[in-house]
């Protein structure tokens, strides 16, 4: 007997486009847009879709208006070139005794243009500016064979690019042949040489157990010497390159050098301090809190100014540190206690169950430290090493006020060339600024999104 | 358990144990802060053993095995394993680490590896085994534990079972004298804890020295040769499986026994 339920399909349902609100270009702009101005079903209902239409409305006229005007400044209205080389008149009103109207406001790309070397070396002669040129090259290659993911050998270029390529830009930009010291030479040797066999003897156990255990310790305290003592030796050799005070570095290659530097610097440190301050031991972790909260406690103009005009009154006379050096060495502490706690907030993401596993499978700490946790918390707090690299980029900013010119120090004395005097020199050269700037802070942060997409494909 | 583990098992029970001294715990105490977790310790382990520790949570059975490979540190008393005394010094706890593999309650399997990779880590960096081998040994022990075609994937797309029979060819890689398992199939779903059982009964037939907290009171009766009853961080009593369930002599082991057997 059949049931008041049965049934049987006599025709198939043949498949159909769907309606024009869900697919699509139609169906985008239906459900971003208009389907929060389309209901009239009540009268609260049409308040809020006449609202909507309004806000719409409103917000593509405010920020197309935004958007044309500073396409206005930069492309439309601005001057382009200066045929005659009247400098200062070809970007000048005619009150101003130029040509344009009065009530001209555009950018004045030719003040730009003759600025372009200056911008990009700073004051480093012309006749030296191929030096300059290698390292860009070799920076541009280098970073792009690493970022290339076919590339052979990815590991060894890197390994290059930390190492000789640092050194080596280094000579060139500065020509080394410095003088240095011969006691201090005597010394590094002597120390290292002390160092190496002690290390030599305490791991091959002559010495006794309490000397194994800092084996390592000696290792590495006697390769730092060791490369140390090379470096003193490859910068007193003379190459026959003329000098250039690092002063006279300027413009984007100091900014990348700075912030490059301070990167690659303060991601090792803030890991050692990080781990440092979670250590077991009570010694190394007060001594890491306290570094942190010192470096933290205080803002980054006044490191640098302590680094500028303190430290020369306490370095004994003769002994001076290069005052770029010494502010470099600033931004780097001072970035990697930021980046020590944004690690730490990592670790402390890693389940307890990790640590134990490592161990139990007999890896030493350092050993599931470097393959099982820093991996697992380095990709967790990826977003915020960016973050901070970023920050750190903008930093470099500061150090234009104890008198060095990276771009924004290049900007500012650039601006104040009266050759040039107009009322849109200032706000040419922020808008430049302001470019280069987001530049690279946006190609970062989307290099680093590709990254935590990368891996968090790579891992499930 | 079935009727294919339960031969097996009887089979084991009736292994040989040897007289040799794997594991020697002497007067062992250890302190959380204030609380006294375990008292008076006294344990001989000899090679060839199965012991079962059990006991109502919180009585230190875990913190015991936990002390074996010094996951956990004792304040007084000796703890000796292979003959050698574990204190302070890294390099012997690190030696002993790699002679006794560990299973935990929640896997601990390393997430950002392969299972492969999982199981290769630790001859590769500790027992500085050449990588091709160290793969050929992962496979040979993926194959025990009767996964070998989960080997490139990753824990988290792995079953609960797949991850604990894993985190077992991991800790066998090392090719440990001893095996320590802590709780290792508490967290895992009934069907699970059959494949995990049944690996670890074939541990057991191979002759492996094995210490294993559990609630699983079949596996106990059937493939340990020693049941331990723990309470309050003290050993209450300890007795062959067959004696240990139809004869205890301890009024806490019966009224534990009742309890666990009412459901």
């Amino acid at each position: 007997m059949e049931s008041r339920y049965s049934f049987v399909r006599k025709d198939i349902v043949n498949e159909q486009p769907p309606p024009l609100t869900q697919a699509g270009l139609t169906g985008w702009l239906w459900r971003n847009l208009f389907s929060s101005m389309t209901n009239f079903t009540s009268l609260t209902a049409s308040f809020q879709s006449i609202l909507m239409v309004f806000l719409t409305f409103w917000l593509v006229y405010f920020c197309g208006g935004l958007l044309y005007s500073v396409i206005d400044f930069a492309i439309l209205s601005a001057v382009w070139s200066d045929p005659d080389g009247v400098k200062r008149q070809v970007c000048a009103t005619v009150k101003q005794g130029g040509e344009l109207p009065a009530d001209w406001y555009g950018a004045c790309w030719p003040f730009i243009f003759a600025k372009k070397k200056f911008l990009i070396y700073g004051r480093i002669p012309t006749e030296e500016l191929w030096r300059a040129n290698l390292v860009y090259a070799g920076l541009v290659l280098g970073m792009g064979y690493i970022i290339w993911e076919k590339g052979q050998g990815r590991k060894w270029v890197g390994l290059i690019m930390l190492t000789i390529f640092p050194v080596a830009s280094l000579i060139l930009l500065t020509g080394a042949n410095f003088e240095i010291n011969n006691q201090l030479f005597i010394w590094t040797g002597v120390l290292f040489a002390i160092v190496f066999i002690l290390g030599f003897l305490s791991s091959r156990n002559y010495l006794g157990e309490i000397f194994e255990q800092f084996s390592i310790l000696f290792n590495f305290i006697s390769l730092i010497l060791l490369s140390f003592f090379i470096l003193l030796l490859l910068f007193s050799i003379d190459y026959g390159l003329a000098p250039i005070d690092t002063l006279d570095w300027g413009g984007l290659l100091l900014t990348l050098l700075i912030a490059i530097t301070g990167i690659v610097a303060s991601l090792p440190f803030g890991i050692l301090l990080a781990l440092g301050r979670r250590s077991d031991m009570p010694i190394a972790r007060v001594l890491c809190t306290m570094f942190i909260e010192f470096w933290r406690g205080i803002p980054l103009i006044t490191v640098l100014f302590a680094a500028s005009v303190l430290i020369p009154l306490f370095l004994p006379a003769g002994a001076d540190v290069d005052k770029l050096l010494r502010a470099v060495i600033g931004i780097i502490l001072f970035s990697s206690a930021y980046m020590a706690e944004v690690i730490r907030g990592g670790l402390q993401a890693i389940p307890r169950g990790q640590y134990e596993s490592a161990s139990a499978v007999g890896l030493s700490y350092s050993q599931s430290m470097r393959f099982i946790i820093l991996p697992q918390a380095l990709t967790h707090v990826l977003p915020g090493i960016v973050n901070t690299f970023i920050g750190l980029f903008k930093d470099t900013t500061l150090v234009s006020i104890i008198g060095i010119f990276e771009v924004m120090g290049i900007f500012r004395s650039a601006s104040q060339d009266a050759n040039w005097g107009s009322h849109v020199q200032h706000a040419t050269s922020y808008l430049v600024a302001a470019i280069v700037f987001f530049v690279f802070c946006f190609g970062m942060s989307r290099y680093s999104m590709y990254i935590e997409d990368k891996l968090s494909r790579e891992n499930k | 358990m079935n009727a294919s583990q339960a031969e097996k098992a009887n089979n084991i029970s009736k292994m040989k144990v040897s007289d040799e001294i794997v594991i020697e715990i002497s007067n062992m105490n250890k302190w959380f802060g204030h609380f006294h977790v375990l008292r008076d310790i006294d344990l001989v382990v000899n090679k060839g053993e199965r012991i079962v520790i059990c006991g109502p949570s919180g009585s230190g059975k875990s913190t015991l095995i936990r002390c074996i490979n010094r996951l956990e540190e004792h304040q007084k008393g000796i703890i000796k394993v292979d003959d050698v005394e574990l204190n302070d010094d890294v390099k012997k706890i690190d030696k002993i680490r790699s002679e006794v593999g560990m299973v935990f309650q929640s896997f601990n399997l390393f997430p950002h590896l392969s299972a492969l990779e999982n199981c290769t880590l630790a001859p590769i960096w500790v027992r500085k085994m050449p990588k091709k081998d160290a793969e050929e040994l992962a496979m040979k022990y993926l194959e025990i534990v009767k996964i070998p075609e989960q080997a490139l994937k990753y824990p988290g797309q792995l079953s609960g079972g797949q991850q604990q029979r894993v985190a077992i060819a991991r800790a066998l890689c090392m090719e440990p004298k001893i095996m320590l398992f802590d709780e290792p199939t508490s967290a895992l779903d009934p069907e699970m804890i059959k494949e995990v059982l049944d690996t670890m009964i074939e541990l057991a037939e191979d002759g492996m020295t094995m210490i294993v907290v559990t609630h699983e009171m079949g596996f106990a009766s059937k493939v340990a040769n020693r049941v331990i009853f723990m309470d309050e961080g003290q050993i209450i009593e300890q007795n062959s499986p067959k004696e240990f369930f139809n004869n205890p002599k301890s009024d806490r082991t019966k009224l534990f026994l009742s309890q666990i057997i009412d459901h």
